[in-house]
Protein backbone atom coordinates (compact mmCIF):
# COMPACT_ATOMS: atom_id res chain seq x y z
CA UNK A 1 0.00 0.00 0.00
CA UNK A 2 1.29 3.43 -0.92
CA UNK A 3 0.78 6.46 1.32
CA UNK A 4 -2.75 7.39 2.27
CA UNK A 5 -3.88 10.78 1.04
CA UNK A 6 -6.64 13.16 2.04
CA UNK A 7 -9.34 13.13 -0.59
CA UNK A 8 -11.64 15.99 -1.51
CA UNK A 9 -14.64 15.98 -3.78
CA UNK A 10 -16.25 19.32 -4.49
CA UNK A 11 -18.89 20.19 -7.04
CA UNK A 12 -22.50 19.66 -7.97
CA UNK A 13 -24.44 17.06 -9.92
CA UNK A 14 -27.54 17.10 -12.09
CA UNK A 15 -29.57 14.32 -13.63
CA UNK A 16 -31.32 15.25 -16.87
CA UNK A 17 -31.18 18.95 -15.90
CA UNK A 18 -32.63 18.40 -12.40
CA UNK A 19 -30.32 19.03 -9.46
CA UNK A 20 -29.19 15.86 -7.70
CA UNK A 21 -27.01 17.73 -5.24
CA UNK A 22 -26.15 21.43 -5.00
CA UNK A 23 -22.48 22.49 -4.78
CA UNK A 24 -20.90 20.66 -1.88
CA UNK A 25 -17.46 19.81 -0.62
CA UNK A 26 -16.55 16.63 1.21
CA UNK A 27 -13.10 15.82 2.51
CA UNK A 28 -12.10 12.31 3.48
CA UNK A 29 -9.37 12.51 6.10
CA UNK A 30 -6.24 10.47 5.41
CA UNK A 31 -6.32 7.11 7.16
CA UNK A 32 -9.78 7.79 8.57
CA UNK A 33 -13.24 6.31 8.31
CA UNK A 34 -15.67 8.89 6.96
CA UNK A 35 -19.31 7.85 7.15
CA UNK A 36 -21.63 9.51 4.67
CA UNK A 37 -25.11 9.04 6.10
CA UNK A 38 -28.31 9.78 4.22
CA UNK A 39 -31.68 8.54 3.01
CA UNK A 40 -32.38 7.05 -0.38
CA UNK A 41 -32.05 9.25 -3.43
CA UNK A 42 -29.99 12.08 -1.93
CA UNK A 43 -27.01 11.19 -4.11
CA UNK A 44 -24.68 9.63 -1.54
CA UNK A 45 -23.99 6.63 -3.74
CA UNK A 46 -23.37 9.02 -6.63
CA UNK A 47 -20.66 10.73 -4.56
CA UNK A 48 -19.01 7.37 -3.93
CA UNK A 49 -19.27 6.27 -7.57
CA UNK A 50 -17.81 9.57 -8.75
CA UNK A 51 -14.76 9.00 -6.56
CA UNK A 52 -14.51 5.41 -7.85
CA UNK A 53 -14.64 6.66 -11.45
CA UNK A 54 -17.82 4.69 -12.22
CA UNK A 55 -20.78 5.66 -14.38
CA UNK A 56 -23.42 7.53 -12.40
CA UNK A 57 -25.89 8.70 -15.01
CA UNK A 58 -25.43 12.16 -13.48
CA UNK A 59 -23.68 15.22 -14.86
CA UNK A 60 -20.95 16.20 -12.39
CA UNK A 61 -19.32 19.62 -12.38
CA UNK A 62 -16.42 19.92 -10.04
CA UNK A 63 -13.31 18.04 -9.09
CA UNK A 64 -12.02 15.12 -7.12
CA UNK A 65 -8.50 15.56 -5.83
CA UNK A 66 -6.06 13.80 -3.56
CA UNK A 67 -3.82 15.80 -1.24
CA UNK A 68 -0.72 14.26 -2.81
CA UNK A 69 -1.80 15.31 -6.29
CA UNK A 70 -1.81 11.72 -7.61
CA UNK A 71 -4.77 10.43 -9.63
CA UNK A 72 -7.55 8.92 -7.53
CA UNK A 73 -9.35 6.23 -9.49
CA UNK A 74 -6.35 3.91 -9.79
CA UNK A 75 -5.96 3.86 -6.03
CA UNK A 76 -9.44 2.84 -4.90
CA UNK A 77 -10.90 -0.48 -3.87
CA UNK A 78 -14.66 -0.87 -4.04
CA UNK A 79 -17.13 -2.94 -2.08
CA UNK A 80 -20.88 -2.83 -2.60
CA UNK A 81 -24.01 -4.06 -0.86
CA UNK A 82 -24.14 -6.92 -3.34
CA UNK A 83 -21.02 -9.00 -2.64
CA UNK A 84 -20.43 -9.25 -6.43
CA UNK A 85 -18.80 -12.65 -6.07
CA UNK A 86 -18.58 -14.53 -9.36
CA UNK A 87 -20.89 -17.53 -8.83
CA UNK A 88 -18.87 -19.83 -11.09
CA UNK A 89 -15.55 -19.17 -9.32
CA UNK A 90 -14.36 -20.61 -6.02
CA UNK A 91 -13.69 -18.53 -2.93
CA UNK A 92 -9.95 -18.61 -3.63
CA UNK A 93 -10.48 -17.51 -7.22
CA UNK A 94 -12.85 -14.73 -6.21
CA UNK A 95 -10.32 -13.31 -3.77
CA UNK A 96 -7.76 -13.21 -6.60
CA UNK A 97 -10.10 -11.52 -9.08
CA UNK A 98 -8.17 -8.23 -9.20
CA UNK A 99 -4.73 -9.70 -10.03
CA UNK A 100 -6.33 -12.09 -12.53
CA UNK A 101 -8.13 -9.26 -14.31
CA UNK A 102 -4.93 -7.25 -14.52
CA UNK A 103 -2.92 -10.25 -15.69
CA UNK A 104 -0.59 -10.04 -12.70
CA UNK A 105 1.06 -12.93 -10.95
CA UNK A 106 -1.01 -13.24 -7.79
CA UNK A 107 0.62 -13.11 -4.38
CA UNK A 108 -0.65 -16.45 -3.06
CA UNK A 109 0.92 -16.05 0.38
CA UNK A 110 -0.93 -12.79 0.81
CA UNK A 111 -4.18 -14.42 -0.33
CA UNK A 112 -3.74 -17.18 2.22
CA UNK A 113 -3.08 -14.67 5.00
CA UNK A 114 -6.26 -12.77 4.09
CA UNK A 115 -8.30 -15.95 3.83
CA UNK A 116 -7.14 -16.94 7.29
CA UNK A 117 -7.80 -13.48 8.67
CA UNK A 118 -11.35 -13.64 7.33
CA UNK A 119 -11.71 -17.16 8.80
CA UNK A 120 -12.44 -18.65 5.39
CA UNK A 121 -9.77 -21.37 5.29
CA UNK A 122 -12.41 -24.13 5.38
CA UNK A 123 -14.22 -22.69 2.38
CA UNK A 124 -11.39 -22.17 -0.13
CA UNK A 125 -12.76 -24.46 -2.83
CA UNK A 126 -16.43 -23.67 -2.27
CA UNK A 127 -18.55 -21.66 -4.66
CA UNK A 128 -20.33 -18.53 -3.37
CA UNK A 129 -23.69 -20.32 -3.60
CA UNK A 130 -22.61 -22.63 -0.79
CA UNK A 131 -21.84 -19.80 1.64
CA UNK A 132 -23.98 -17.78 4.04
CA UNK A 133 -24.51 -14.04 3.56
CA UNK A 134 -21.92 -13.19 6.21
CA UNK A 135 -19.35 -15.58 4.74
CA UNK A 136 -19.91 -14.11 1.30
CA UNK A 137 -19.28 -10.58 2.59
CA UNK A 138 -16.10 -11.83 4.27
CA UNK A 139 -14.94 -13.14 0.89
CA UNK A 140 -15.80 -9.76 -0.63
CA UNK A 141 -13.81 -8.04 2.11
CA UNK A 142 -10.84 -10.35 1.49
CA UNK A 143 -11.06 -9.51 -2.22
CA UNK A 144 -11.13 -5.80 -1.35
CA UNK A 145 -8.09 -6.17 0.92
CA UNK A 146 -6.26 -8.17 -1.75
CA UNK A 147 -6.34 -4.99 -3.83
CA UNK A 148 -4.27 -3.28 -1.14
CA UNK A 149 -5.40 0.22 -2.09
CA UNK A 150 -4.98 3.31 0.10
CA UNK A 151 -8.56 4.44 -0.56
CA UNK A 152 -11.46 2.09 0.15
CA UNK A 153 -15.02 2.87 -0.91
CA UNK A 154 -17.80 0.97 0.84
CA UNK A 155 -21.33 1.30 -0.53
CA UNK A 156 -23.63 -0.04 2.21
CA UNK A 157 -21.74 -3.32 2.27
CA UNK A 158 -23.37 -4.60 5.47
CA UNK A 159 -26.96 -3.45 5.02
CA UNK A 160 -28.29 -6.81 3.79
CA UNK A 161 -26.92 -8.74 6.76
CA UNK A 162 -28.74 -9.68 9.96
CA UNK A 163 -27.96 -7.58 13.04
CA UNK A 164 -25.44 -9.93 14.65
CA UNK A 165 -23.55 -10.69 11.44
CA UNK A 166 -23.56 -7.00 10.60
CA UNK A 167 -21.92 -6.09 13.93
CA UNK A 168 -19.31 -8.84 13.38
CA UNK A 169 -18.56 -7.59 9.89
CA UNK A 170 -18.29 -4.00 11.11
CA UNK A 171 -15.67 -5.04 13.67
CA UNK A 172 -13.79 -7.11 11.13
CA UNK A 173 -13.81 -4.37 8.48
CA UNK A 174 -12.83 -1.65 10.95
CA UNK A 175 -9.84 -3.68 12.07
CA UNK A 176 -8.81 -4.84 8.59
CA UNK A 177 -9.08 -1.42 6.94
CA UNK A 178 -7.30 0.48 9.69
CA UNK A 179 -4.94 3.13 8.34
CA UNK A 180 -6.70 3.47 5.00
CA UNK A 181 -8.82 6.35 3.81
CA UNK A 182 -12.30 4.85 3.96
CA UNK A 183 -15.60 6.23 2.73
CA UNK A 184 -18.58 4.31 4.08
CA UNK A 185 -21.89 5.24 2.51
CA UNK A 186 -24.77 4.11 4.70
CA UNK A 187 -28.39 4.82 5.55
CA UNK A 188 -28.01 3.34 9.03
CA UNK A 189 -27.36 5.90 11.83
CA UNK A 190 -26.20 3.09 14.15
CA UNK A 191 -23.54 2.03 11.67
CA UNK A 192 -22.30 5.59 11.21
CA UNK A 193 -22.19 6.06 14.99
CA UNK A 194 -20.22 2.83 15.48
CA UNK A 195 -17.65 3.28 12.73
CA UNK A 196 -17.33 6.94 11.81
CA UNK A 197 -14.22 8.86 12.78
CA UNK A 198 -15.84 11.60 10.82
CA UNK A 199 -19.61 11.59 10.24
CA UNK A 200 -21.36 13.62 7.56
CA UNK A 201 -25.12 13.65 7.04
CA UNK A 202 -26.27 14.18 3.47
CA UNK A 203 -29.75 15.50 2.72
CA UNK A 204 -31.26 17.43 -0.18
CA UNK A 205 -30.08 20.63 1.56
CA UNK A 206 -26.45 19.56 1.49
CA UNK A 207 -23.89 18.17 3.90
CA UNK A 208 -23.96 18.54 7.68
CA UNK A 209 -20.84 17.45 9.58
CA UNK A 210 -21.63 15.79 12.92
CA UNK A 211 -19.58 15.25 16.02
CA UNK A 212 -18.53 11.59 16.22
CA UNK A 213 -18.77 9.82 19.61
CA UNK A 214 -15.82 10.18 21.95
CA UNK A 215 -14.82 6.49 22.06
CA UNK A 216 -12.47 5.24 19.37
CA UNK A 217 -13.98 3.28 16.48
CA UNK A 218 -15.18 0.57 16.19
CA UNK A 219 -17.26 1.41 19.24
CA UNK A 220 -18.95 -1.20 21.37
CA UNK A 221 -22.51 -1.94 20.32
CA UNK A 222 -23.72 -0.71 23.71
CA UNK A 223 -21.41 2.29 23.96
CA UNK A 224 -23.54 5.06 25.44
CA UNK A 225 -21.87 7.83 23.46
CA UNK A 226 -22.54 5.95 20.20
CA UNK A 227 -26.18 5.36 21.10
CA UNK A 228 -26.57 9.04 21.84
CA UNK A 229 -24.95 9.97 18.53
CA UNK A 230 -27.15 7.45 16.77
CA UNK A 231 -30.22 9.17 18.18
CA UNK A 232 -28.93 12.60 17.24
CA UNK A 233 -28.17 11.46 13.68
CA UNK A 234 -31.63 9.95 13.25
CA UNK A 235 -33.21 13.14 14.56
CA UNK A 236 -31.19 15.17 12.09
CA UNK A 237 -32.20 12.88 9.21
CA UNK A 238 -35.87 13.21 10.11
CA UNK A 239 -35.76 16.98 10.59
CA UNK A 240 -33.97 17.54 7.31
CA UNK A 241 -36.44 15.36 5.45
CA UNK A 242 -39.44 17.19 6.90
CA UNK B 1 -39.96 -41.45 -11.03
CA UNK B 2 -38.94 -39.38 -14.06
CA UNK B 3 -38.59 -42.50 -16.22
CA UNK B 4 -41.83 -43.87 -14.89
CA UNK B 5 -43.78 -40.77 -15.88
CA UNK B 6 -42.11 -40.76 -19.32
CA UNK B 7 -43.13 -44.37 -19.77
CA UNK B 8 -46.70 -43.59 -18.69
CA UNK B 9 -46.90 -40.69 -21.16
CA UNK B 10 -45.62 -42.92 -23.99
CA UNK B 11 -48.14 -45.65 -23.20
CA UNK B 12 -50.89 -43.08 -23.08
CA UNK B 13 -49.93 -41.67 -26.49
CA UNK B 14 -49.84 -45.18 -27.98
CA UNK B 15 -53.28 -45.92 -26.52
CA UNK B 16 -54.75 -42.73 -28.02
CA UNK B 17 -53.20 -43.58 -31.39
CA UNK B 18 -54.60 -47.10 -31.30
CA UNK B 19 -57.97 -45.75 -30.26
CA UNK B 20 -58.09 -43.36 -33.23
CA UNK B 21 -57.20 -46.19 -35.62
CA UNK B 22 -59.87 -48.39 -34.07
CA UNK B 23 -62.63 -45.76 -33.96
CA UNK B 24 -62.13 -44.29 -37.43
CA UNK B 25 -61.42 -47.60 -39.16
CA UNK B 26 -58.99 -45.89 -41.53
CA UNK B 27 -57.14 -48.21 -43.94
CA UNK B 28 -53.56 -48.93 -42.93
CA UNK B 29 -52.05 -47.05 -45.91
CA UNK B 30 -53.68 -43.90 -44.50
CA UNK B 31 -53.10 -44.46 -40.80
CA UNK B 32 -51.28 -47.59 -39.64
CA UNK B 33 -51.69 -48.62 -36.01
CA UNK B 34 -48.86 -48.79 -33.48
CA UNK B 35 -48.54 -52.57 -33.67
CA UNK B 36 -48.09 -52.57 -37.44
CA UNK B 37 -45.57 -49.73 -37.27
CA UNK B 38 -43.61 -51.60 -34.60
CA UNK B 39 -43.59 -54.72 -36.75
CA UNK B 40 -42.46 -52.79 -39.83
CA UNK B 41 -39.80 -51.06 -37.77
CA UNK B 42 -38.44 -54.40 -36.59
CA UNK B 43 -38.45 -55.91 -40.09
CA UNK B 44 -36.63 -52.88 -41.49
CA UNK B 45 -34.40 -52.21 -38.51
CA UNK B 46 -31.14 -52.46 -40.45
CA UNK B 47 -32.41 -50.26 -43.26
CA UNK B 48 -33.63 -47.68 -40.74
CA UNK B 49 -30.40 -47.90 -38.74
CA UNK B 50 -28.35 -47.24 -41.87
CA UNK B 51 -30.36 -44.11 -42.74
CA UNK B 52 -30.41 -42.95 -39.11
CA UNK B 53 -26.62 -43.13 -39.08
CA UNK B 54 -26.43 -40.83 -42.12
CA UNK B 55 -28.84 -38.31 -40.62
CA UNK B 56 -27.07 -38.47 -37.26
CA UNK B 57 -23.73 -37.55 -38.88
CA UNK B 58 -25.33 -34.62 -40.68
CA UNK B 59 -26.94 -33.39 -37.48
CA UNK B 60 -23.88 -33.75 -35.27
CA UNK B 61 -21.54 -32.10 -37.77
CA UNK B 62 -24.13 -29.36 -38.33
CA UNK B 63 -24.53 -28.83 -34.61
CA UNK B 64 -20.77 -28.56 -34.10
CA UNK B 65 -20.22 -26.19 -37.05
CA UNK B 66 -23.26 -24.07 -36.17
CA UNK B 67 -22.21 -23.76 -32.54
CA UNK B 68 -18.66 -22.70 -33.39
CA UNK B 69 -19.93 -20.23 -35.99
CA UNK B 70 -22.58 -18.85 -33.63
CA UNK B 71 -20.14 -18.45 -30.74
CA UNK B 72 -17.59 -16.66 -32.92
CA UNK B 73 -20.26 -14.36 -34.36
CA UNK B 74 -21.68 -13.51 -30.93
CA UNK B 75 -18.19 -12.66 -29.63
CA UNK B 76 -17.55 -10.41 -32.62
CA UNK B 77 -20.91 -8.69 -32.18
CA UNK B 78 -20.34 -8.18 -28.46
CA UNK B 79 -16.86 -6.80 -29.08
CA UNK B 80 -17.47 -4.31 -31.81
CA UNK B 81 -20.13 -1.71 -32.35
CA UNK B 82 -19.34 -1.72 -36.08
CA UNK B 83 -20.11 -5.43 -36.25
CA UNK B 84 -23.40 -4.86 -34.48
CA UNK B 85 -24.42 -2.13 -36.93
CA UNK B 86 -23.34 -4.09 -40.01
CA UNK B 87 -24.12 -7.68 -39.18
CA UNK B 88 -27.07 -7.70 -36.81
CA UNK B 89 -29.75 -6.60 -39.31
CA UNK B 90 -28.46 -9.17 -41.77
CA UNK B 91 -28.66 -11.85 -39.12
CA UNK B 92 -32.31 -11.07 -38.51
CA UNK B 93 -32.96 -10.92 -42.26
CA UNK B 94 -31.57 -14.43 -42.78
CA UNK B 95 -34.07 -15.62 -40.21
CA UNK B 96 -36.89 -13.94 -42.09
CA UNK B 97 -36.06 -16.02 -45.19
CA UNK B 98 -37.79 -19.40 -45.26
CA UNK B 99 -35.03 -21.98 -44.99
CA UNK B 100 -37.11 -24.26 -47.17
CA UNK B 101 -36.54 -21.89 -50.06
CA UNK B 102 -32.80 -22.04 -49.53
CA UNK B 103 -32.59 -25.83 -49.50
CA UNK B 104 -32.61 -26.30 -53.32
CA UNK B 105 -29.92 -23.60 -53.62
CA UNK B 106 -27.73 -25.37 -51.09
CA UNK B 107 -28.13 -28.63 -52.97
CA UNK B 108 -27.20 -26.83 -56.17
CA UNK B 109 -24.10 -25.33 -54.59
CA UNK B 110 -22.95 -28.11 -52.32
CA UNK B 111 -24.22 -31.23 -54.08
CA UNK B 112 -26.32 -34.17 -52.97
CA UNK B 113 -23.99 -35.33 -50.24
CA UNK B 114 -23.34 -34.55 -46.60
CA UNK B 115 -22.47 -30.87 -46.84
CA UNK B 116 -25.72 -29.49 -48.20
CA UNK B 117 -27.52 -31.06 -45.20
CA UNK B 118 -24.88 -29.82 -42.76
CA UNK B 119 -25.28 -26.34 -44.23
CA UNK B 120 -29.04 -26.59 -43.79
CA UNK B 121 -28.69 -27.60 -40.14
CA UNK B 122 -26.16 -24.81 -39.59
CA UNK B 123 -28.50 -22.24 -41.14
CA UNK B 124 -31.31 -23.29 -38.85
CA UNK B 125 -29.33 -23.30 -35.58
CA UNK B 126 -26.97 -20.41 -36.28
CA UNK B 127 -29.47 -17.77 -35.20
CA UNK B 128 -30.61 -19.28 -31.88
CA UNK B 129 -27.00 -19.93 -30.86
CA UNK B 130 -25.75 -16.51 -31.90
CA UNK B 131 -28.59 -14.51 -30.43
CA UNK B 132 -28.77 -16.34 -27.12
CA UNK B 133 -25.01 -16.12 -26.51
CA UNK B 134 -24.91 -12.51 -27.69
CA UNK B 135 -27.77 -11.60 -25.33
CA UNK B 136 -25.89 -13.25 -22.49
CA UNK B 137 -22.72 -11.33 -23.34
CA UNK B 138 -24.57 -8.02 -23.38
CA UNK B 139 -26.36 -8.65 -20.09
CA UNK B 140 -23.42 -8.95 -17.75
CA UNK B 141 -24.61 -7.74 -14.32
CA UNK B 142 -23.54 -4.09 -14.05
CA UNK B 143 -22.03 -4.63 -10.59
CA UNK B 144 -19.41 -7.04 -11.99
CA UNK B 145 -18.41 -4.48 -14.59
CA UNK B 146 -18.16 -1.75 -11.94
CA UNK B 147 -15.95 -3.95 -9.82
CA UNK B 148 -13.75 -4.83 -12.81
CA UNK B 149 -13.46 -1.15 -13.62
CA UNK B 150 -12.17 -0.25 -10.16
CA UNK B 151 -9.67 -3.10 -10.62
CA UNK B 152 -8.36 -1.54 -13.86
CA UNK B 153 -9.22 -4.59 -15.95
CA UNK B 154 -8.70 -4.44 -19.71
CA UNK B 155 -11.78 -5.04 -21.91
CA UNK B 156 -10.19 -8.29 -23.02
CA UNK B 157 -9.75 -9.52 -19.46
CA UNK B 158 -13.32 -8.53 -18.60
CA UNK B 159 -14.58 -10.46 -21.61
CA UNK B 160 -12.57 -13.54 -20.76
CA UNK B 161 -12.97 -13.66 -16.99
CA UNK B 162 -16.41 -12.15 -16.51
CA UNK B 163 -18.59 -11.63 -19.57
CA UNK B 164 -18.06 -15.04 -21.22
CA UNK B 165 -18.51 -17.09 -18.04
CA UNK B 166 -21.57 -15.01 -17.15
CA UNK B 167 -23.03 -15.70 -20.61
CA UNK B 168 -22.47 -19.47 -20.59
CA UNK B 169 -25.94 -20.28 -19.21
CA UNK B 170 -27.45 -18.34 -22.12
CA UNK B 171 -25.25 -20.22 -24.58
CA UNK B 172 -26.36 -23.48 -22.97
CA UNK B 173 -30.04 -22.66 -23.55
CA UNK B 174 -29.24 -21.72 -27.16
CA UNK B 175 -27.47 -25.05 -27.67
CA UNK B 176 -30.38 -26.97 -26.18
CA UNK B 177 -32.73 -25.24 -28.60
CA UNK B 178 -30.30 -25.97 -31.43
CA UNK B 179 -30.28 -29.68 -30.59
CA UNK B 180 -34.01 -29.78 -31.29
CA UNK B 181 -33.80 -27.72 -34.48
CA UNK B 182 -30.76 -29.28 -36.10
CA UNK B 183 -32.48 -32.59 -37.07
CA UNK B 184 -35.26 -30.58 -38.72
CA UNK B 185 -32.65 -28.79 -40.84
CA UNK B 186 -30.97 -32.00 -41.88
CA UNK B 187 -34.26 -33.64 -42.84
CA UNK B 188 -35.35 -30.63 -44.90
CA UNK B 189 -32.04 -30.91 -46.73
CA UNK B 190 -32.66 -34.59 -47.36
CA UNK B 191 -36.15 -33.95 -48.69
CA UNK B 192 -34.89 -31.56 -51.30
CA UNK B 193 -32.18 -33.77 -52.65
CA UNK B 194 -30.50 -36.89 -51.33
CA UNK B 195 -30.21 -40.63 -51.71
CA UNK B 196 -29.86 -41.51 -48.04
CA UNK B 197 -30.91 -40.40 -44.57
CA UNK B 198 -34.18 -40.62 -42.63
CA UNK B 199 -35.71 -37.74 -44.58
CA UNK B 200 -35.01 -39.57 -47.82
CA UNK B 201 -36.43 -42.80 -46.41
CA UNK B 202 -39.62 -41.02 -45.28
CA UNK B 203 -40.12 -39.50 -48.71
CA UNK B 204 -39.42 -42.81 -50.43
CA UNK B 205 -41.81 -44.76 -48.18
CA UNK B 206 -44.51 -42.13 -48.59
CA UNK B 207 -44.19 -42.20 -52.36
CA UNK B 208 -44.75 -45.96 -52.38
CA UNK B 209 -47.71 -45.79 -50.01
CA UNK B 210 -45.66 -47.62 -47.36
CA UNK B 211 -47.15 -45.44 -44.70
CA UNK B 212 -46.09 -47.84 -41.95
CA UNK B 213 -42.42 -47.49 -42.95
CA UNK B 214 -42.87 -43.73 -43.16
CA UNK B 215 -44.20 -43.74 -39.58
CA UNK B 216 -41.36 -45.99 -38.43
CA UNK B 217 -38.77 -43.62 -39.91
CA UNK B 218 -40.52 -40.57 -38.53
CA UNK B 219 -40.74 -41.98 -35.01
CA UNK B 220 -37.08 -43.00 -35.20
CA UNK B 221 -36.22 -39.41 -36.07
CA UNK B 222 -38.33 -38.23 -33.14
CA UNK B 223 -36.62 -40.58 -30.69
CA UNK B 224 -33.22 -39.59 -32.07
CA UNK B 225 -34.01 -35.87 -31.59
CA UNK B 226 -35.19 -36.42 -28.02
CA UNK B 227 -32.05 -38.43 -27.19
CA UNK B 228 -29.85 -35.77 -28.76
CA UNK B 229 -31.63 -33.08 -26.76
CA UNK B 230 -31.10 -35.05 -23.54
CA UNK B 231 -27.45 -35.57 -24.39
CA UNK B 232 -26.86 -31.87 -25.10
CA UNK B 233 -28.78 -31.00 -21.97
CA UNK B 234 -26.48 -33.14 -19.91
CA UNK B 235 -23.39 -31.90 -21.70
CA UNK B 236 -24.31 -28.28 -21.05
CA UNK B 237 -25.40 -28.76 -17.43
CA UNK B 238 -22.12 -27.40 -16.08
CA UNK B 239 -22.27 -24.39 -18.40
CA UNK B 240 -25.80 -23.67 -17.26
CA UNK B 241 -24.61 -23.79 -13.65
CA UNK B 242 -26.82 -26.77 -12.85
CA UNK B 243 -24.03 -29.17 -11.87
CA UNK B 244 -23.58 -29.65 -8.18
Amino acid sequence: MTSTPDLTISGSATIGGATLFAPLSLTLGAGQWTCLLGGSGVGKTTVLRLIAGLDTGAEFTGQITASDGQPVTQRVAYMAQDDLLLPWATVAQNVLLGPRLRGETPDLARRDRLIERMRLQDHLTKKPGELSGGQRQRVALARTLMEDRPIVLLDEPFSALDARTRADMQDLAAEALQGRTVLLVTHDPAEAARLGQSIVVMTQHGLTPCQPPAASAPRKVDDLGSLETQGALLRLLREEAA
Amino acid sequence: MKYLSALAATLFALAVWQMIVFLTGLPKFILPGPALVAETWWQNRWLIAEHTWITAIEVVVGLACGTVLGVVTALQLANSRAARVLVQPMLVFTQALPVFALAPLLTLWLGYGLWSKVAMAVLIIYFPITSSFFDGLMRTPAGYLDLARTMQASPRAVLWHIRIPAALPSLASGMRLAAVYAPIGAVIGEWVGSSQGLGYLMLLANGRAKTDLMFAAMLTLGVFSVLLHMLVRRATARMAGEAR
